[in-house]
């Protein structure tokens, strides 16, 4: 039996199917501005039984696919206890927005924020900024590495922040050491949303930003617990949805299919 | 609305235009909101006629009872003595501050950050499209927050009808003292715009108007501890809004007949959402017509809200005052008695209010509490927090939301208050 999860989110959407409680298929495509054609092609050739939606693109999927919907808070926070079973602190900074979550010693959520009215801070904000060093988006972070300390951007939107940029490199500031502060803005935030929330690891960083080794780095100096990156950063929600369809096809089968 | 009320608007000084897009979209939202839902108590039909006539009979029926000598007191707050006011013949109508309106013009006078439930008040004034604010007699305003103290000052400068009360910030011998002379300092100007001198017989019987509105209240929502609940949120919100300025021996009665239907839907297991839907307490700020976006939320997400810790809920109707008193300044002291007891986060400490949402939270079986604030609100931000890691050490799942009236956090709202249902599932 196949039990799959997709996570709809503002730029990419990702599909786990577990059989038998291993990740038998796992695919991600971005959002663009059709999320409904783009879930058809992710779920071609897979025979599901059971079809749990997440993320903000939930509620289209669920008119127009059999499947029920839980918040990607509830599935980041599956997902990571699978990954990782002491996980007690989940950071996920998407394309668009971050989120918080604690969990209690048994994994329930017991806290979260989320910061989904501005795009500081995500994904995005890397977006421009990269763009507006002229890097691609997979290269910034190993770029930023390379980077010295001792600049701050003090801005935090994405748009006064990108001309703040541009002044310091105008000011014959070292590129590298703009990006490093560049990742530093983005880590800041991050951690005092972590810290309104919970500050009792270990930590698991998740989304599409937990593949930048230099925002991973930075975390890690800033947060006093122990830190965790999946393999698979994006597809937590995924998975946890995933794990969702599977705890829930059991008890379905023993009502009558909605 | 059946009859033609323009004439009455237009002599009011409605800009009629602006009026008809307001009933248009406020007939929507409720039609989207209301009637959508599912097995309602049949007596819920009385609210849906008093909403539909909300800028029409009910007006017709001020203006009337103005040609009868009876003076309309428009008021924005629970403080404001309802008793006094019906001692003088007088009706007491709560003035809606529960939409965005004419934005352009409040933020001419108005700084942005303010909440929006004062910044609806100003909105509806300089609209012109709330015929109780044209038609009111003396508009009662009060110092509570410092948001409302400084925006009456601007009130005052577009109204000439204004009187404005002071209220102390403590619950001490000096604080309640300041109140009994406010109250006092009110009944005079009250007897002056009536020309009616009140005395403890016809306090005996504005108390009786005010505690029958109260106790109506109090029975519905004694049906709300049941699961299934046999009355949605919504529904129950509708009628602490409509409390605040229908005729008050109508309000009552429709009031009891609902909860006689509550009553047999108890006793037969009969709810509106099924049994072991999750139950919410809502606490905070509160919910003025027509501000219905939050419970609408939390109802089309899969839980049910089972009472209102707020002003526009049980903190307006919780205490009756005693009026088993003999002299007029006996009764005067029940009713400051009653209305010292208040616990708005105006007041500092404001204790009390821990302990109610507590009990709250016990006696309607709810299982997480979702405080309600609004954006600039201090004193209710400042509590929350208090709120929540209070509630959270007794373990009771809390949720801390802030917001404004308007639609653009709609599914940031939903994203939380579904992850919250999740939690309490």
């Amino acid at each position: 039996m196949i039990c799959a999860g997709i996570d709809i989110g503002s730029r990419s959407i990702e599909l786990v199917a577990l059989e038998d409680g291993r990740v038998a298929v796992s695919r991600r495509v971005d959002t663009t501005y059709d999320p409904i054609a783009q879930c058809t092609r992710l779920l071609n050739g897979i025979s599901y039984s059971r079809l749990i939606a997440t993320g903000y693109g939930r509620e289209l999927l669920t008119q127009r696919f059999p499947a029920t919907a839980i918040t990607e808070i509830q599935a980041y926070a599956l997902g990571a206890r699978k990954l990782y079973s002491d996980c007690r602190l989940i950071l996920d900074i998407g394309g668009q927005d971050t989120k918080a979550i604690a969990l209690s010693e048994l994994g329930d959520v017991r806290k979260f924020e989320m910061n989904d009215r501005c795009a500081a801070g995500t994904g995005k904000f890397l977006e421009v900024m990269a763009a507006s060093f002229q890097i691609p988006l997979k290269d910034f972070g190993s770029f930023a590495l390379r980077g010295g300390k001792g600049i701050a951007i003090s801005s935090m939107c994405a748009v006064f922040a990108e001309t703040e940029v541009t002044s310091l490199i105008a000011r014959a500031k070292r590129p590298e050491d703009v990006a490093l502060a560049v990742h530093k803005s983005v880590v800041r935030r991050s951690v005092s949303m972590l810290k309104r929330v919970s500050v009792i690891g270990p930590l698991l960083f998740a989304g599409g930003v937990a593949l930048n080794p230099c925002v991973r780095n930075l975390l890690a100096e800033e947060v006093s617990c122990e830190v965790v990156v999946p393999d698979a950063p994006e597809s937590v929600g995924a998975l946890g949805a995933a794990l969702y369809a599977t705890k829930t096809a059991s008890i379905k089968n023993k009502r009558l299919a909605l | 609305m059946e009859a033609n009320y323009e004439p009455m608007w237009e002599s009011l000084g409605l800009d009629l235009a602006a009026h008809d897009e307001l009933l248009r979209i406020l007939g929507k939202g409720y039609s989207d909101v209301f009637l959508s839902q599912e097995n309602r108590p049949k007596g819920m039909s009385y609210f849906d006629f008093v909403m539909s006539e909300v800028h029409g009979l009910r007006v017709k029926e001020l203006i009337d009872g103005q040609k009868e000598g009876r003076k309309v007191i428009g008021s924005f707050c629970v403080f404001v003595p309802e008793e006094i006011v019906r001692a003088a013949d007088a009706t007491l109508v709560g003035l809606c501050t529960g939409a965005d309106f004419a934005t352009d013009e409040v933020d001419e006078l108005l700084p942005r950050n303010t909440c929006a439930l004062i910044k609806s008040a100003f909105g509806f004034k300089l609209g012109k499209v709330c015929p109780y604010i044209e038609t009111a007699d003396m508009l009662v305003g009060e110092n509570t927050c410092d948001g409302k103290k400084k925006s009456y000052e601007v009130l005052g400068g577009l109204v000439d009808n204004l009187y404005v009360m002071d209220l102390p910030q403590t619950k001490s011998p000096e604080g309640r003292a300041l109140m009994r002379a406010e109250y006092v300092r009110f009944r005079d100007a009250i007897e002056e715009l009536t020309g009616i001198t009140i005395d403890a017989e016809r306090l005996r019987k504005g108390i009786g108007i005010a505690n029958d509105k109260r106790r109506a209240i109090h029975r519905l929502n004694s049906f709300r501890s049941a699961d299934p609940a046999p009355i949605s949120g919504l529904d129950a919100l509708l009628a602490n809004q409509v409390y605040f300025y229908d005729d008050p021996a109508r309000f009552s009665e429709s009031v009891n007949k609902i909860s006689d239907e509550l009553e047999q839907r108890v006793q037969k297991g009969e709810g509106v959402f099924p049994e072991g839907t999750p139950r919410i307490l809502m606490s905070g700020c509160p919910m003025a017509v027509p501000n219905w976006k939050v419970p609408w939320i939390v109802e089309t997400s899969g839980a049910v809200i089972v009472g209102e810790e707020s002003c526009v809920g049980e903190r307006g109707t919780r205490n009756l005052a005693d009026d088993s008193r003999n002299t007029i300044d006996e009764l005067m002291e029940s009713i400051l008695d009653r209305y010292f007891q208040i616990d708005c986060a105006v007041f500092t400490p404001n204790l009390e209010r821990q302990r109610h949402i507590e009990e709250m939270y016990k006696r309607y079986n709810a299982d997480g509490v979702i405080h309600y604030g609004l954006q600039f609100c201090q004193p209710y931000q400042f509590e929350s927090m208090n709120v929540e890691a209070n509630l959270e050490k007794k373990g009771i799942p809390t949720l801390r939301i802030d917001t404004d009236y308007s639609m653009e956090d709609i599914g940031q709202l939903k994203t939380r208050i579904e992850a919250f249902i999740e939690r309490i599932s």
